[in-house]
């Protein structure tokens, strides 16, 4: 953000550079076609060949990968990480505001999760409101600047909320204390009947208001003369998920509220949302399926408030065996705690379910990037797709797995190696700047007597 | 899952016919006694709750029921040395949470008194391997896990996850005294949810002068209630009328080093007063929650002092910190030297306690001794070494039999044997699963 001309211009310069690298000899987890020992040939940050016996260009920077796991960068669907603020609390429709705005390439969390084996993240608007605001999917690339970190080739989406998060800001019965009055206990919507309400209404403005413009536009077309409609920045996002140009992750517990999102969003005729958290969405699996909506959700959490109490760990295996697109995700807000350990919550979906290795892995791979619309570009290891790998030390389905390089758009970002080499010349220079600090403040005492 | 379903009824079908229920020969298994090395194709043999032999070559005696672990592997059951599991069941609902008493100084508190037995999280922690939890008074129920209660929060239990009652459920009703080291807290004022409400007085900032003298307050209203105690306990011993305290009555057995003190203190700062505060004080400590013990290791390790490690489930404590710092935190504390169990300190995550050890043996420490860290080490810490914490003779027969390492997510847990008792793997959540399962 300092300086982005500049940043914009470095990170240009290193994506293109057409060095190739090979990564040799690993066990190759393509997710979608299968596991196999193998070699991946990345060129101009795309997967150029991958397969039992490839060949290397010459002059490719070889990567030895052997006894070494190889899997696509991990997508986390749903997290909350490098943004400066997560919620537009004040309103219960703010579809106008969006998190990109608020994006910080300097929090850590990125490089924590991206050490993590995270590639790709959609970072959220919170839950405050029944219909949220905007939010981003960006690519960990580490050191790029706002704009360099965008995977400007996702679809837009809009965040929703149901349940416990959107009532608790209009709850009478909110958190109050005795002789302060909270404006936020004052907000609509208060129970779930409101949140319907909310949402309900705002996509009936919305479809008046598209009305409107068509209207517009169709007077235009003949030749009419006519006055625009006003443009109203609440209602355009919702126009476009109307029109199908933008997603919906919608976060809910209960399988009652998930069944009213769904017939509402039939009579709105509103197809592929995700619905998010979704604890209880294996009650109504089929209902789901049915209409092709997908469900990201956690693979163990449970008890921590009353919509999360019938919360099972088997929620991912049984929407999964009933036909529904699952991914896990790490919801991960300050800090980049669970997306880094993404794969063991994946490895959770085998324990709990039985499910397979591939079927675990498209969880945080292929399924989320399915879900964010990204599948062409990323979520598996495929010869025309970005070259985001990660190389585990072994198999990434176990929890004893580390991750030891990563690698996006076929630039490595993470070396566990060096990032272990530059600890001590990192911890040297905090010593000497500690130092320097020590000497300072000692050096200015008699000066600073005078009260400040 | 389903291999689980086919096991423990016949197991327990065979229970019932032999008529003896904490008797049995376990047999044709690998055999982890935690305290040695694995012992293949062995036989454990249970009389009575106790293990009475363990190895290759055990005899059935008499008409005493025999369960086949082809296959299988047994281990001690795993210990979380730190949860409010049983006293909090939902987190966010206040009325569930019985934990973190109003006020600085409640000793008298036994955590085991309020722990619910038929609490849905207690089936749900045991499915993945844990049989014995201390139960502490003074950790949130929340995700969070951090201590919100006050400076002495009461007694912590240590208790099985079995039993119709709580008394069922006791292994020692006084384990540790549980204690936070109070900690200089700079930066915004208030509570995170305090500052929606109260904007002005939260965001107000608190220098660091102003955060250590209210330490430093803290710190001596400990010490002023430890002399309290101290006279107390001196009055009582001359047999001197004084008017019976229970909170001073509970300090008698910290006083006298019979019961430690496990102080929540993580930095090297609050590390280093405990300390120096147990040393003046001559009481047994156990350090916990520790985080960042700097120049402090090797005295914790000198001193033979033990640690309950929280979950390396956190982000680092600085921005500048290794992205790895508290995945290695455990293998630092081996190399030093120093004793050390782990805990999840929470209810929700309680059930991944077997993967906490296992992070940290993923970064640098030795498999034995994260497996120890669930198993002997954290019986060690609360002193019942000999009845729990390894597959020996004499012991109890607090087993479980898996279809591998118990510290990997993957493994499957089959059956599980609490004083010898066969104990059911089901929980709200396998109900709720075959229930939803089956829908149409």
């Amino acid at each position: 953000m300092r300086a982005p001309v500049l940043a914009l211009t470095l990170f240009a310069g290193a994506a293109c550079a057409a060095d190739v690298v090979v990564i040799q000899n690993g066990t190759v987890h393509t997710v979608t076609k299968g596991t196999f020992r193998g070699s991946i040939v990345i060129r101009d940050g795309k997967i150029a060949d991958v397969g039992e016996k490839v060949l290397t260009p010459p002059g490719a920077r070889v990567v030895d990968a052997t006894g070494k796991h190889i899997i696509p960068g991990i997508i986390d669907a749903h997290t909350h990480i490098a943004l400066d603020s997560i919620n537009e609390s004040s309103v219960s429709v703010s579809s106008m505001v969006n998190v990109a705005e608020m994006l910080n390439p300097e929090s850590v969390s990125i490089y924590r999760a991206m050490a993590g084996g995270v590639t790709v993240c959609n970072s959220m608007h919170g839950s405050a409101n029944s219909i949220g605001g905007q939010n981003v999917v960006f690519k960990l690339r580490w050191g790029a600047d706002a704009r360099g970190l965008i995977f400007d080739r996702a679809k837009p989406s809009l965040k929703m909320a149901l349940g416990e998060n959107p009532k608790r800001q209009g709850s009478p019965q909110g958190l109050q204390i005795p002789g302060l009055q909270s404006p936020q206990n004052l907000r609509y919507p208060g129970t779930r009947m409101g949140v319907e309400d909310v949402i309900r209404d705002a996509f009936t403005r919305a479809r008046a208001y598209q009305r409107e413009w068509k209207d517009y536009e169709a007077r235009r077309a003949r030749g009419e003369k006519a006055l625009p409609p006003r443009r109203d920045l609440q209602l355009e996002p919702l126009v476009e998920v109307l029109e199908g140009k933008r997603l919906i992750h919608a976060h809910c517990y209960r399988a009652d509220e998930i069944l009213m999102l769904l017939r509402v969003f039939d009579d709105f005729n509103i197809r592929g949302v995700t619905l998010q958290h979704a604890l209880e969405a294996y009650k109504v699996a089929r209902e789901i399926a049915e209409r092709g909506h997908a469900v990201s959700t956690f693979s163990d959490w449970w008890s921590y408030k009353v919509e999360a109490y019938d919360a099972i760990p088997y929620n991912a295996a049984i929407l999964h065996r009933k036909g529904v697109l699952v991914s896990l995700n790490s919801d991960d807000a300050g800090g980049a705690e669970l997306m880094r350990r993404l794969n063991a919550e994946a490895a959770k979906v085998m324990k709990y379910g039985g499910l397979s290795e591939d079927e675990a892995l498209a969880m945080i791979t292929i399924n989320p990037a399915k879900q964010l619309q990204i599948d062409p570009w990323v979520g598996s290891i495929e010869p025309g797709k970005d070259a985001d790998l990660v190389i585990y030390d072994r198999h990434p389905l176990s929890v004893y797995a580390k991750v030891e390089k990563v690698f996006i758009d076929g630039r490595q970002y993470f070396d566990r190696d060096e990032d272990m080499s530059r600890r001590p010349k990192i911890e040297a220079e905090k010593e000497g700047l500690r130092r320097k600090l020590q000497d300072q403040q000692k050096q200015a005492m008699p000066q600073n007597r005078r009260p400040s | 899952m389903r291999a689980i379903h086919r096991i423990l009824p016949v197991m327990l079908a065979a229970a019932a016919w032999g008529g003896e229920n904490d008797s049995f020969l376990l047999r044709n298994a690998t055999v982890h006694p935690v305290s040695g090395p694995a012992i293949q194709n062995a036989s454990v043999l249970v009389i009575d709750g106790r293990i009475a032999e363990v190895g290759p070559k055990v005899a059935p005696r008499g008409r005493i029921r025999v369960i086949d672990a082809r296959g299988l592997h047994v281990y001690p059951g795993l210990i979380d040395s730190g949860s409010p599991v049983g006293l909090a069941e939902i987190a966010s609902v206040r009325e569930t949470v019985d934990t973190g008493e109003i006020g600085d100084f409640n000793p008298q508190l036994r955590a085991l008194i309020a722990v619910n037995p038929s609490s849905e999280h207690i089936p749900v922690v045991r499915a993945n391997g844990i049989t014995t939890v201390l139960v502490t008074p003074g950790t949130t129920g929340g995700t969070r896990g951090a201590s919100t209660a006050g400076l002495i929060a009461g007694q912590a239990s240590l208790m099985h996850l079995d039993g119709w009652t709580w008394e069922e459920m006791e292994i020692r009703r006084s384990a540790a005294m549980q204690m936070t080291w109070p900690v200089i807290q700079t930066g915004r004022g208030g509570p995170p949810d305090l500052e929606s409400l109260l904007p002005g007085l939260a965001a107000r900032r608190v220098t660091f002068a102003e955060a250590r003298r209210n330490q430093q307050l803290q710190v001596q209203k400990i010490q002023d209630f430890f002399d309290a105690a101290r006279r107390y306990q001196k009055a009582k011993a001359a047999g001197e009328a004084i008017a019976p305290d229970l909170r001073y009555e509970a300090m008698i057995p910290v006083l006298e080093g019979k019961l430690p003190l496990m102080i929540m203190a993580a930095r090297e700062r609050e590390i280093r007063e405990a300390l120096d505060f147990a040393a003046r004080e001559q009481v047994k400590i156990v350090l916990a929650g520790v985080r960042r013990p700097g120049k402090t290791i090797d005295d914790i390790a000198k001193r033979n002092i033990p640690v309950v490690l929280g979950t390396p489930f956190v982000t680092p404590l600085e921005e500048d910190d290794p992205y790895d710092e508290p995945f290695t935190l455990a293998a630092q504390l081996h190399k030093a030297g120093v004793k050390f169990c782990f805990a999840s300190f929470n209810v929700q995550f309680a059930r991944n306690l077997p993967y906490e050890a296992a992070q940290a043996a993923a970064f640098g420490l030795p498999y034995d001794e994260a497996l120890k860290s669930v198993t002997l080490n954290a019986a060690e810490i609360w002193g019942v070494a000999g009845d729990y914490g390894s597959i020996d003779k004499g012991k109890y027969a607090d087993l479980i039999v898996t279809d591998g390492d118990p510290l990997e997510i993957r493994t499957q847990v089959k059956m599980m044997f609490i004083k010898g008792v066969p104990v059911d793997l089901e929980s709200r959540h396998t109900r709720l699963y075959k229930r939803y399962m089956a829908r149409p």
